[in-house]
């Protein structure tokens, strides 16, 4: 059953993996963050070609699975392009670009959200498109969509144990490898589960403050 | 050795049936376990709100990976050993199930008021309030984002994989270490099938979605 002997001997362990997690976690959604801008960019362009190819692509990575992008990234690439590359940028990468097309939808949201009256003012008042943008459209747009990336930072999180299929040594795998040593599976595999309880119930609890205090300083 | 990519086909098949089966029945297990948990957070009972609170929480705060292996590798130490099928569905079907309940609340909450009112008016009783006013009117609002949901539960039926079920990553990942050569090949096909069968998928709700709400929304 529960041996709180065993527990205390492998907490450590799955403590320092969890700091490869969070690190993980966290390139990965800068990378997501910059691409998904990108794409958006990308869709709402004026030349159709791009814009439809734009989509395309997203649409295909949205609906494939990102375990099978990671093997893509991991196996794949390196016959292809001769040039192999480490399981934690294979996952960073694939994590990343396969969020950044919820993230492209997420900005998309945001921009469409500002009233079109802004734009027509901005022209009113012969701004350059560079100025429209900094002083007029991303204030508006950034704040209300800074929780639903909060959201996404937590999925992403969550999605790490993936990563253990390309022997990227996080939480999971870690807890693999204390359970092949010891033979015991039942306190790793749910220490795993009670830490990104933890943690993730407490980042949502963040988020949600968040979002409180930007509605209060719009005024809602 | 394989002469083309078509050669890998037969194999892949065999694993896209496991993909479509374990993806059907947990589809199943999210939509009931979606409603269950979805009515039950709106009930008048404190307790049951909280038990279901709990069941939300704990499926969505913890990643799916890590559910799967609790409830196939861990739990046959206290005494409980689920078949690989049967785990697969319990852990795909509880956690999509858990996502779900709140499309359901915040379905059932955005009928409006005047909704339970009048049927309140015509003297029905709580449930066929519920069933015959309430529920019909929300379910339409529930397609859309159901319908993603069921994009993202076909995706993550690649992680039984894990637990060396047969299905179409798992047949893929077997095909590749016999060719490893074929790497790409194969692993572009497996991208392919993937993207056929939840585009197909996400179509067929759109469908069922033009020909459910037209005229009603």
């Amino acid at each position: 059953m529960w041996d709180w002997n065993y527990v205390w001997d492998i907490l450590p362990q799955l403590l320092s993996a969890l700091k490869m997690t969070v690190w993980v976690t966290i390139c990965a959604f800068v990378v997501a963050l910059i691409i998904g801008l990108l794409l958006a960019f990308a869709t709402r362009s004026r030349f159709k070609l791009l814009s439809l190819i734009t989509k395309g692509i997203i649409e295909f990575i949205r609906n494939t699975p990102l375990l099978v992008q990671v093997f893509f990234l991991y196996y794949s690439l390196p016959l292809l392009t001769g040039i192999s590359i480490p399981a934690f940028y294979a996952g960073v990468i694939g994590l990343g670009l396969h969020y950044s097309t919820y993230l492209s939808e997420v900005y998309r949201s945001g921009i469409e959200g500002v009233p079109k009256g802004q734009w027509e003012a901005a022209t009113a008042l012969n701004y350059t498109k560079a100025k429209t943008w900094r002083s007029i459209i991303l204030p508006q747009a950034v704040p209300p969509i800074i929780p639903v990336l909060g959201n996404y930072l937590i999925v992403m999180f969550k999605e790490t144990p993936i990563l253990c299929a390309i022997t990227l040594v996080e939480m999971m795998l870690t807890a693999k490898n204390i359970v092949s040593q010891s033979f015991r599976a039942f306190e790793p595999y749910t220490l795993v589960g009670i830490l990104f309880l933890i943690i993730s119930y407490i980042a949502s609890l963040l988020v949600q403050r968040l979002e409180k205090r930007l509605n209060l300083q719009r005024g809602k | 050795m394989p002469n083309s990519w078509i050669d890998f086909l037969p194999t892949l098949l065999k694993g896209a049936e496991i993909t479509i089966v374990v993806a059907f029945f947990s589809a199943i297990l999210a939509v009931v376990m979606s409603f269950a948990a979805g009515l039950c957070r709106l009930s008048k009972l404190w307790i049951i709100r909280t038990l279901t609170a709990v069941y939300v929480e704990v499926f969505r705060g913890t990643s799916l990976l890590v559910q799967l292996f609790w409830l196939y590798f861990a739990l046959p130490f206290i005494g409980i050993e689920l078949p690989k099928m049967l785990a697969a569905i319990l852990a795909i079907g509880l956690n999509f199930g858990a996502y779900g309940s709140e499309i359901v609340r915040s379905a059932v909450l955005a009928v409006p008021k005047g909704q339970w009112e009048a049927a309140l008016a015509l003297n029905l009783k709580p449930w066929q309030r519920l069933l015959n006013v309430i529920l019909p009117q929300a379910s339409l609002r529930m397609l859309p984002p159901f319908g993603n949901q069921l994009v993202e539960l076909i995706k993550s039926t690649s992680l039984v994989y894990f637990i060396t079920m047969a299905d179409l990553t798992y047949q893929a990942m077997v095909l590749r270490n016999n060719y490893i050569s074929w790497t790409t090949e194969i692993l572009v096909l497996l991208l392919l099938m993937y993207f056929v069968i939840a585009t197909l998928v996400s179509l067929a709700v759109r469908l069922l979605e033009r020909k459910w709400t037209a005229g009603r929304l």
